[in-house]
């Protein structure tokens, strides 16, 4: 155990009404990694994304956040600790500009950020490094457009900035390059490639590709449960991993086959048990 | 549209030159509206926060001062500033109770509070219930300047509204400002950056509140007057349809929506029309969102960046 993890849970639940979302999650990320958490869709991979940022309660559970227990904490008192998140969908301010965006995250560690009664030229000096953080993901050109005028991907880009201005010590990526056409992946890869330098992420990513690409170690859920967890290759050759992420082209195999049916629902009774 | 130095002083002076041509009380009425309207956009158009109870802060404003001008003969400026005071002492309360809930739910706990706070001046001994707090004495102004001269007064009201117009600019164009923008754009996202969103939330609303609760204090100075309408419901409605259709979320909006309506209200009421404001108002209310959702300084603005950017 002398592995240094900056977020372990410990049989982490979620219940709504009922369904079991997320079911005995435990996960270790280690420091300075990039960990991804692949999985069907309703695999509960969003539902961890929320526990771990506190927007939802875990039902049972812990998480230890640098060794600290962060399980009952809001999720802006998260976020000041480091953990910072950005959302499936692109999370942006739209009707902000770009540089401005990226200003109101360098505003956080500002004693101002209450002053109604003072002029917003006082936030100039943040600029400086606004424009540094908007440069280093490619937008510095952009920085007087309102955000809502930008191209998907630089949105996600964007967005990367402004969590990049909060310098966090562990970010949680949301599906980073859901919606993007090829070249914007790789643009968004590449750069996440880029600022995982000194931080440790933790993806949720759908394109195997990126997957195989960035992470280091992949955690793979399925029904809220964990299935396997371990590096690309390992993760890859496992037939359970095979049967259930990419649970629609086995199935087409499986019934132009005929057979291994009854594979496939042995796996998932394991699972669920 | 942006606020350039000579513009400013150009409204500035035609708001001094507007008593020369047009009834002053009526244009202190569209002023009162005004304030009311501006604060009320303060959190509809730059938190996104729509408040449905906030007559309860302009009435409150109304019989505070109306009271203490009536029974201890305080000075006109020290009993606007009780009023204020006081709206903002009940919007800090009812703010409090309100930001936790988002959307629909945060209307109508606005909604709800007022409506307690309606039947408490309804009952309550010192407001006059139907009857309201009548002659209201106007006062002189630090002793010194008497108010019962329309035209004193109308001064003290134009300097009361540049003053609010002003907090509110500055406000929107803050520190403060920015992170408000920020929640009303995208608040998940405004926590996730670690920001404490029902804090940043209330203080809009206390600041709105006593803006409000400043329009009501001066609204009675000027008709002597506070009644259960200040802290009606309707009142509450009226405003939001100011705002939409001055243009909410910009700075002039509902400037131009409490004029436009307050002005339509006069025109109608004096004809034989007068039965039908409310049907006028809502078939006006429906256009707006129909047809031109920005509202008219939203549009105008529009149409300029349109063709001259």
């Amino acid at each position: 155990m002398s592995t240094d993890y900056v977020l372990q849970t410990t049989d982490l639940v979620k219940e709504f009404k009922g369904f079991t979302a997320v079911d005995s999650v435990s996960l270790n990320i280690e420091r300075g990694s990039i960990h991804a958490l692949i999985g069907p869709n309703g695999a509960g991979k969003t539902t961890v994304f929320n526990l771990l940022t506190k927007f939802l309660t875990p039902t049972r559970g812990r998480i230890l956040y640098n060794g600290r227990d962060i399980t009952t904490m809001k999720p802006a008192a998260v976020a000041r600790l480091g953990l910072i998140r950005s959302f499936q969908i692109s999370a942006v301010f739209p009707h902000l500009t770009v540089l401005e965006n990226v200003r109101i995250a360098l505003q956080r560690k500002e004693s101002n950020s209450f002053h109604f009664w003072r002029s917003e030229k006082v936030l100039e000096p943040l600029n400086a490094k606004a424009m540094e953080l908007l440069d280093q993901v490619g937008l510095s050109e952009f920085a007087r457009t309102t955000t809502v005028d930008l191209s998907y991907g630089r949105k996600r880009a964007l967005e990367i900035a402004t969590t990049l201005a909060l310098d966090p010590e562990l970010m949680l990526l949301d599906e980073p390059t859901q919606g993007m056409g090829h070249e914007d992946v790789d643009v968004v890869a590449a750069l996440i490639k880029k600022v995982s330098a000194n931080r440790t992420i933790l993806m949720v990513e759908h394109n195997l590709h990126v997957v195989s690409r960035l992470a280091d170690r992949i955690t793979v859920l399925q029904r809220g449960a964990v299935l396997t967890e371990g590096d690309y290759d390992s993760v890859s050759a496992d037939p359970r991993v095979k049967e259930a992420y990419l649970g629609v082209a086995a199935d087409e195999e499986v019934s132009a086959e005929g057979g291994a049916a009854s594979d496939k629902v042995e796996v998932q009774e394991r699972v669920s048990a | 549209m942006k606020m350039t130095k000579t513009k400013i002083a150009i409204f500035v002076v035609l708001g001094l030159l507007a008593p020369l041509v047009v009834y002053p009380v009526f244009l202190m009425k569209v002023l009162c509206f005004a304030l009311f309207a501006c604060a009320f956009n303060l959190l509809l158009g730059f938190t996104g926060l729509l408040s449905f109870g906030h007559a309860a802060f302009l009435g409150t404003g109304g019989y505070v001062t109306g009271y203490l001008m009536i029974n201890t003969g305080l000075t006109p400026e020290l009993g606007i500033l009780c009023g204020t005071l006081a709206a903002g002492v009940v919007g800090a309360v009812y703010g409090k109770l309100a930001v936790k809930r988002e959307g629909i739910y945060f209307a109508m706990v606005t909604l709800a509070l007022a409506q307690l706070l309606f039947f408490v001046y309804l009952q309550a001994p010192f407001t006059g219930g139907e009857d309201g707090l009548q002659g209201v004495p106007r006062g002189a102004l630090f002793g010194l300047i008497d108010l019962n001269d329309n035209m004193n007064l109308y001064y003290l009201v134009y300097a009361i509204f540049l003053f609010g117009f002003w907090l509110v600019f500055r406000t929107v164009h803050s520190p403060f400002g920015q992170i408000l923008k920020a929640i009303r754009e995208n608040e998940p996202r405004a926590i996730s950056l670690g920001y404490n969103v029902t804090q940043y939330k209330w203080v809009a609303f206390v600041i709105s509140a006593a803006l409000a609760g400043l329009a009501g204090s001066t609204k009675t100075l000027v008709f002597q007057l506070a009644s259960l309408n200040d802290v009606h419901w309707h009142l509450s409605g009226e405003v939001v349809l100011m705002t939409l259709l001055g243009g909410m979320g910009t700075i002039a909006g509902p400037l131009v929506g409490a004029g436009v309506v307050v002005t339509i209200q006069n025109f109608l009421s004096g004809g034989e029309l007068g039965n039908y404001v409310s049907i006028i108002m809502g078939v006006i209310f429906i256009v707006c969102v129909l047809l031109f959702r920005n509202g008219i300084v939203g549009e105008l603005q529009r149409l300029i960046k349109r063709n001259f950017s």
